[in-house]
């Protein structure tokens, strides 16, 4: 008896999650889908919610995903190798290197909001366009591509770098040669789900101004919006009109996001070496 | 550089000096300097203009005044009405998350199949997924108006369905986290509480779960601190009105939600008002800065015991 409870009590908790994500999606499809057409996507934004287009921030929101990508690989993975190849664990700045990374895992987004805010548009005299947000977004993603690829050097196997080494080659050309093609799955899996995680993005883009009207198709160096930005900005506006011009900006945003994390868990199961 | 690396056991490096290795080197450390770099900005963005923000208005009063009001004449600078507004989404957030976390969490460690669990997770990941802009529209449009209907007298803005919301996007949280804490209890426990005559109840409750608790913890203090620092949902469904109030049928305004809807508007950069967003960060900073310090050492404690 008792466990037959408990049993439910499970099943239940468990069901909370899925009900409530079943009717997140059912109440964003049955309101936003007959808004789902061209104008959408091609349009641009309006105060009138029967004109009203995204195409500004879906732009906007594909070029920082390629900006995000390029800045945050290089970047993410360039930290991975140093502290899994090159740092000597036993220095006190390498270990304080890895609690850093740790502790802006969890900083609030926002937080890095107030960052750019404070130094990339204000400070450095950026201003509040498109390059600001990528490079606030980079920061944001970077300590989790970072552990990601951690994870994926460290499981390649020790033999495959001996293998290496005894046949003569350096330190960079074992990283390069035999690590890395290796670890790729896995840094690929972590790099395509920080992207995901970036582009759905709200709070820190709001604070860099990423809130506005934009009617032409985002620059670099211009003012721009974002696709969750301009459904923030939709969800705002009075009149259900415009709530159902969100609720068809979220199915547009949900799509792609969850089909870089369905890719993302593809590739894992796919490639995914056993050594 | 030499005598120290003659005096090493084994090193894989070549004595002839390389420049382009060297390159690399320096190059990937520049890399981890970013992150340095990252830590460094934050603590200068934020420290600087609050102690500026600290000299016009004392700590004492910012810490302990109930009314919070930066543009009225005279302003009001007492925090508490957000960090009020904060704790009560947090708590009905947790109110979600932890029991139904940790539930969901037994479930896929204990009693599913390798196949249903297979499923199940990567099923229940899908949530994590989600952009929380969706969750805070889903709260106001859909949660707030069926609150209402089965009875429950809700403002259009309020903390308890942006609590619920936000416990529920919480749950892949607790739930992944609590999973691996569990997973990392060796079998040898769970045969032994078998070969005594325990069930699966007994075996899941009293000898997993207090196996694993650090890591339970830790992944209730994450999520914690997670809800603390969440924004698009309380901005979207909570509201933006500080009052001081422990009922979460009214609209709450939490720090968070505070620092989005004055950042984002044109402030005059040094005025007063410009620089409550960076107090106010200030205190949120600390605040989960402390819990994921709490989270990591409770993690870090169950890996030591088992792996």
């Amino acid at each position: 008896m008792k466990a037959a409870v408990f049993r439910a009590f499970l099943l239940l908790s468990l069901a909370v999650g899925f009900v409530t994500l079943g009717a997140l999606l059912y109440d964003v499809f049955s309101k936003g889908l007959p808004l789902l057409d061209g104008r959408l996507l091609t349009g641009l934004p309006s105060s009138l919610a029967e004109e009203a287009g995204a195409r500004p921030a879906i732009f906007a929101t594909i070029e920082m995903g390629l900006l995000l990508i390029a800045f945050v690989v290089p970047i993410g993975v360039g930290t991975a190798i140093y502290l899994e190849e090159y740092a000597n664990k036993e220095r006190w700045y390498n270990r304080l290197l890895e609690v850093n990374i740790a502790n802006l895992a969890a900083v609030p987004s926002i937080v890095y909001g107030i960052l750019g805010l404070a130094f990339l548009v204000r400070g450095l005299g950026l201003g509040r366009v498109l390059l600001a947000g990528a490079m606030i977004l980079t920061l944001l993603v970077l300590p989790t591509v970072i552990i990601a690829a951690r994870e994926a050097i460290r499981a390649v196997p020790s033999s495959i770098r001996e293998g290496a080494y005894a046949l003569g080659a350096t330190r960079w050309q074992v990283v390069w040669r035999q690590v890395l093609p290796a670890a790729l799955p896995g840094i690929a899996t972590g790099a395509i789900l920080a992207l995901s995680r970036a582009l759905g993005e709200t709070a820190p883009l709001i604070m860099i101004g990423a809130l506005t009207y934009v009617p032409f198709n985002p620059t670099l160096l211009g003012e721009f919006t974002a696709l969750p930005v301009q459904i923030y900005d939709w969800i705002g506006q009075p009149g259900d009109d415009f709530r159902a011009l969100a609720a068809a900006g979220i199915i547009v945003l949900l799509g792609i996001v969850l089909t870089l994390n369905a890719v993302a868990i593809l590739l894992r199961n796919r490639y995914q070496k056993r050594w | 550089m030499a005598a120290p690396a003659a005096a090493r056991a084994i090193s894989l490096e070549r004595s002839r000096f390389r420049p382009g290795e060297l390159l690399i080197r320096l190059l990937l450390g520049l890399c981890a300097l970013v992150s340095v770099a990252t830590t460094i900005g934050i603590v200068v963005a934020l420290l600087q203009p609050a102690i500026d923000f600290f000299r016009e208005v004392s700590i004492v009063d910012y810490l302990t005044g109930r009314e919070w009001a930066p543009l009225f004449e005279p302003p009001h600078f007492g925090v508490q009405p957000l960090l009020v507004g904060t704790f009560v989404v947090t708590a009905v957030a947790c109110a979600v998350a932890i029991p139904c976390g940790l539930g969901s969490a037994i479930f896929l460690s204990e009693y599913a199949r390798p196949r249903v669990r297979g499923f199940l997770k990567p099923a229940l990941e899908i949530l994590a997924g989600i952009p929380t802009v969706v969750f805070g529209y889903f709260a106001l449009t859909f949660v707030t108006p069926l609150l209402r209907d089965i009875g429950i007298q809700v403002e259009i803005f309020n903390g308890l369905s942006a609590g619920l919301v936000m416990g529920v996007m919480l749950i892949p949280t607790v739930a992944s986290l609590s999973e691996d804490a569990m997973q990392g209890v060796p079998n040898a426990l769970r045969d032994g509480a078998y070969a005594l005559g325990s069930n699966k109840l007994q075996v899941a409750t009293r000898v997993v779960v207090p196996a694993a608790l650090s890591g339970i913890v830790a992944s209730f203090v994450l999520a914690i601190s997670r809800a603390v620092g969440e924004t698009m949902i309380v901005l979207i469904a909570a509201g933006q009105q500080p009052t001081f109030t422990w009922d979460p049928r009214n609209a709450v305004e939490t720090m968070t939600a505070f620092i989005a809807a004055t950042g984002n508007g044109d402030v005059p950069r040094g005025s007063i008002e410009y620089k409550t967003i960076f107090a106010v960060g200030l205190t949120l900073f600390v605040i989960t800065f402390v819990m994921n310090v709490i989270a990591t050492r409770l993690v870090r404690r169950y890996r030591e015991v088992y792996e």
